[in-house]
């Protein structure tokens, strides 16, 4: 089982997990960014499916591994509809809607066959891996497309508050969680390293929460004070 | 040797996502009007200078806190850390990055100008809430 520090950030992360969405309800934007409360949604479901698998068959039990990766998977997925909501968002006076969602669906494809072609060596859990290399690959493509979007946001100076502070706040969420696992790789000794990736988890929900709270659709701040250097 | 390649590209863009990040809450307080009150106090007219940020920082640890302004501070407070680390080893190599170090500091201070003047705009709200009761 779990020590307390992990079950205490599991609690927290769901709380805020679940303050987003009540707050995006209070502001009469649940449906407005539809996709962002959506993946919330099922991170509370999952949390609650894998506490729940997790005491009923241990945590080296082969239903509590397909339970994590199935729904780790299932989150990437989420999380990378959010993200391409946010694209529909910036883009959305331009019109480039249809073409957005074709390239999103052929881009979710081809990480799909990238990572089965990795996988399909191994015969020995091939869905688990698969699942894993997945949610693995997604994290990558979701880092370098939100990095895009920044330079969109920057380009088209959009003015947006509540956007802007989405699109940086999942830049930064996923730049930590990248950094969290490479550095999970390099000093795994260290079991501090451990929490960081579930530290970063809450991140996301708190800055998105306060964004939703703070901001009104209406907001707006000067593109100009964004970019590091004037031009 | 790709761990470690991965952890010093996503720490870069982690900073630059930081940095970006500060700047979006300095800038979605930078239309705020400063109340004659928070001028008064501070000894600001117009807009901070870097140096500011200290001293208001003491003063905003006066007033009662506001629980949504707690997450935006502390990331500005970090924010200021890294610049004054900055301008005191890489600026003093580097001249030609004082003059923006400066105006980064001084879009802290103001952030915390702005904080303060709704703490104290809190402040009296809730004076005035016990004088009805």
């Amino acid at each position: 089982m779990p020590g307390s520090v992990a079950t205490f950030i599991w609690y927290l992360g769901t709380a805020l997990e679940l303050a987003f969405v009540v707050c995006s309800i209070a502001r009469k934007s649940f449906f407005r960014y539809f996709f962002l409360n959506l993946y919330f949604l099922l991170a509370i479901g999952s949390g609650i499916g894998r506490h729940f698998t997790l005491g009923r068959f241990g945590l080296n039990s082969d239903e509590y591994r397909y339970a994590y990766f199935y729904t780790d998977a299932l989150l990437t997925l989420a999380l990378y509809m959010a993200l391409v909501s946010l694209y529909s968002h910036v883009f959305g006076e331009l019109r480039f809607g249809k073409y957005l969602r074709l390239t999103a669906v052929l881009l979710l494809l081809g990480t799909a066959l990238f990572s089965y072609a990795v996988v399909q060596q191994s015969t020995d859990r091939l869905s688990t891996n698969f699942a894993y290399e997945l949610s693995q690959n997604l994290y990558f493509v979701g880092l370098v497309l939100t990095y895009v979007l920044w330079g969109a946001v920057l380009k088209l100076r959009e003015t947006r508050t509540r956007l802007v502070q989405f699109v940086l706040s999942l830049g930064l969420y996923f730049s930590a969680y990248a950094a969290a696992y490479a550095l999970l790789n390099l000093a795994n000794r260290y079991s501090v390293v451990l929490f960081i990736g579930p530290v970063m988890g809450c991140f996301l929900p708190l800055s998105w929460t306060l964004t939703i709270w703070r901001h009104s659709e209406e907001d707006r701040l000067v593109p100009g004070q964004l970019v590091a250097v004037p031009r | 040797m790709m761990a470690a390649l991965i952890f010093v590209v996503s720490l870069a863009t982690l900073l630059m996502f930081f940095v970006s990040y500060c700047r979006s809450l300095m800038a979605s307080s930078s239309r705020h009007p400063l109340s004659k009150e928070v001028r008064d106090v501070t000894g600001i007219s117009a807009s901070a200078s870097g140096q500011d940020f200290v001293r208001v920082m003491q003063l905003l640890r006066l007033c009662p806190e506001r629980r949504e302004d707690r997450a935006g501070l502390r990331a500005v407070e970090v924010y200021y850390g890294i610049l004054d680390l900055l301008e005191k080893t890489v600026a003093r190599v580097l001249p030609s990055l004082h003059f923006w170090m400066e105006q980064e500091r001084a879009g802290c201070a103001n952030f915390a100008v702005v904080l303060l003047d709704r703490r104290i705009a809190f402040s009296r709200e809730i004076l005035a809430q016990q004088d009805e009761f």
